[in-house]
């Protein structure tokens, strides 16, 4: 008798551990675990609601019967809440209340991803088996250039983890170390062994940019490039890149998975996206980070030995990162306020212009950095402001990348992503809170990126050095050495 | 607190007032009440067109096809930019809830419009429709003021209004059926009033079986 009662409290307090915890970790036992195989690779992998799905109710039916799609509760009940499946959402502010029509009750719907489409509690989500035979490619890349010696070292560990299966790896590559030629080997040891890829990265533009070289490296591959707007929204390929949105729909799907820019916006900061794309990776799946800049959380995990890292401390062309040059000017808030830039700061900008290279000009609010635009106009330069809300962003850019004008005034939406053969960089009040050290290093990043001009001035204009500035440098000195080193 | 519309934390303002009584619920931030242009100023006495003096052309023409057949509308806010982002959340997307964000001022005008007495009738939605929403908006509308919506018609399935042109709704056969017919003065409540056409869909019907008076309430103009 006494153990039976032991034996009971024993279960209930597990029971009660088990319901404190799952508020801070992630869980996905409720994805079937079974391998049903099936000939839909439309719905391999895949999270999908009842109005996602093209067929009729009686042809899910079939599927839901021959366990291709695998019916879960959408919302699940918590000891503090409700979590969102899908999103991961758990925010009692981002759950809503509707009397549904077609139940006539009061339902629990997710408001965080709704968006994509409601998920309702009443409603199932449709798990589809990602057991899908993939076909094997032989010889699927078509790529010819050379890589880097440490371009190869990272290439050669990732195949090494392609082939291995289950693991992580972070390969920590500078800004401009030509990340995306050094992760074909890897996708072409994974399309080889007939496994499925996907690269995830946070932005739209940069997924757009993607495809067009991929489909060049890859051209007997069906590859699938998804984005909030994207023609083509089946992702059925056995290639898929997406941005990291996307992948709310996802689950369990992929073998390899590839995530981008680690640290930026909006993926950084965002639980919703994390929680996503750890779900789209099977359970052994190869995982492959890649970050110019590592946050903290990175950092941790890597000096715990817990995320092997690989260093590509060089870029392609094989010339050292442009260090920053720190210039104080105590002056310069006070000609901010009245819009206007103190008489050294103009000097260096006209001297800049005088050289063939064109200039990016950073400052830290949209407000600041269309009145400095319109200043500089005044003086006499070509000059175009870009920030988020502009409509013209794209084509301001390109025309910028034609050398259509000389100076191109900008916040930090530009920090990553995009690339001009031959700009300096000015930082104009880098101690501004929305200058991180990330966005810096980013920043730095954009000058010296080309063959034929592979350096390039970087100034930080500050009013005092804060640590993000010389953290900034530290860092970038620090890969510089590493390169140099070996 | 936090807005209900872009989930920003609103922080409220703390007096001597405030501090003596208890804390009452804001639903949305100084920001996105800015954004919805409350309609306040001149508009065509009949579709409460914003900025214009007078009967619009729209209604002049409306009264040469139809003459009678409508009374009146009122409209809460400017069909903007931000309305129209709330409205593709709130009704397309199902956002039931971003509705209780703007019930007060829906409530304000509601009051000041004097259609207390009136039937208060909901435009209905296709079974297709509503299966595929999962609620009514404009029958959510009369349940945020605390009325009873009183459904009167019936609706055949039929392209959403939202995707055609000014010309092919112009043209649309009236997709609705009166149930019953009724001898009192009618409003109609739905979210937008684009061309009217609905409402006077509805007003047709009405009047052809003997209600007096039709007129109706939307939240955006």
């Amino acid at each position: 008798m006494r153990l039976k009662q032991a034996l009971f409290l024993d279960r209930m307090v597990n029971k009660l551990m088990n319901l404190l915890r799952s508020n801070t970790t992630t869980d996905y036992s409720w994805i079937p675990q079974h391998h049903t195989p099936h000939r839909y690779p439309q719905f391999a992998g895949k999270l999908l609601l009842r109005q996602e799905i093209p067929l009729s109710d009686e042809q899910i039916d079939h599927l839901v019967t021959s366990s291709v799609f695998t019916k879960v509760d959408s919302i699940e009940p918590h000891l503090w809440g409700h979590r969102c499946r899908r999103c991961g959402n758990k925010a009692s502010h981002l759950f809503g209340l509707m009397p549904h029509t077609s139940c006539k009750k009061e339902c629990r719907y997710c408001r965080s991803c709704i968006q994509m489409g409601r998920v309702l509690e009443c409603e199932p989500l449709y798990v589809g088996s990602s057991y899908v035979s993939w076909t094997a490619h032989e010889n699927p890349c078509a790529w010819q250039g050379k890589l880097t010696v440490y371009q190869q070292n990272a290439a050669d560990q990732l195949v090494n983890l392609v082939e291995k299966g289950a693991g992580e790896k972070l390969v920590w590559a500078v800004c401009g170390a030509g990340k995306t030629e050094m992760l074909f080997p890897a996708i072409t040891k994974a399309l080889e062994t007939g496994k499925r890829v996907c690269l995830a990265t946070p932005r739209t533009d940069v997924v757009r940019e993607l495809l067009p070289r991929f489909q060049k490296a890859f051209p007997e591959v069906r590859m699938q490039a998804l984005y909030g707007d994207s023609p083509d929204k089946t992702g059925d390929a056995p290639l898929i890149l997406a941005t990291t949105h996307q992948l709310l729909r996802y689950g369990r799907a992929f073998d390899v998975m590839i995530v981008d820019e680690v640290d930026a916006f909006p993926f950084h900061n965002d639980e919703s996206l994390h929680y996503a794309c750890k779900r789209a990776a099977k359970m052994d799946a190869s995982i492959i980070y890649l970050t110019a800049t590592p946050r903290k959380v990175q950092k941790k995990r890597m000096r715990k030995k817990e995320l092997p890292v690989v260093f590509v401390p060089k870029r392609f062309h094989g010339h050292p990162l442009p260090v920053p040059q720190l210039k104080l000017t105590p002056t310069l808030h006070r000609f901010l306020k009245k819009g206007e830039l103190p008489p050294k700061l103009l000097k260096q900008i006209a001297e800049q212009q005088t050289s063939p290279r064109q200039l990016l000009l950073f400052l830290p609010s949209i407000k600041k950095a269309e009145e400095m635009a319109l200043l500089l106009k005044g003086k006499g330069y070509t000059v175009e402001a870009v920030h988020a809300e502009d409509i013209d962003r794209a084509e301001k850019i390109a025309a910028f990348r034609k050398k259509k004008y000389r100076v191109l005034v900008t916040t930090t939406i530009l920090e990553r992503g995009v690339t001009f053969p031959s700009v300096d960089v000015f930082v104009i009040d880098a101690g501004h809170g929305v200058f991180d050290e990330a966005a810096l290093v980013q920043i730095a990043g954009r000058a010296g990126r080309s063959h034929d001009d592979p350096t390039g001035n970087v100034h930080f204009y500050h009013i005092g050095k804060t640590d993000a500035l010389l953290n900034a440098i530290e860092s970038i000195e620090y890969m510089n050495r590493l390169g140099r080193n070996t | 607190m936090r807005c209900l519309i872009c989930h920003e934390e609103i922080i409220p303002e703390v007096s001597w007032v405030t501090f003596w009584k208890p804390p009452v619920e804001i639903k949305m931030c100084g920001d996105c009440r800015a954004a919805l242009e409350k309609i306040d100023g001149p508009c065509c006495p009949v579709c409460h067109r914003p900025d214009h003096k007078g009967v619009c052309r729209d209604c002049e023409q409306w009264s040469d096809t139809q003459f009678g057949t409508f009374d009146k509308n009122v409209a809460v806010f400017r069909y903007n930019e931000f309305g129209k982002k709330f409205v593709a959340r709130w009704k397309y997307r199902g956002d039931y809830v971003l509705f209780q964000a703007i019930k007060k001022e829906i409530q304000r005008k509601w009051e000041m419009t004097g259609v207390e007495k009136h039937i208060i009738v909901p435009v209905p939605l296709s079974k297709q429709r509503e299966a595929e929403r999962g609620f009514n908006q404009s029958e959510a509308i009369i349940l945020a003021l605390a009325k009873e919506p009183i459904s009167l018609f019936d609706r055949l399935h039929s392209e959403k209004q939202s995707k055609r042109g000014k010309k092919e709704r112009m043209q649309s056969e009236n997709p609705f059926i009166l149930r019953r017919p009724v001898h009192e003065s009618v409003v109609i409540v739905d979210d937008i009033y684009t061309t009217g056409r609905t409402v006077r869909h509805m007003a047709s019907r009405l009047r052809e079986y003997g209600c007096p008076s039709v007129s109706s309430f939307t939240i955006f103009r």
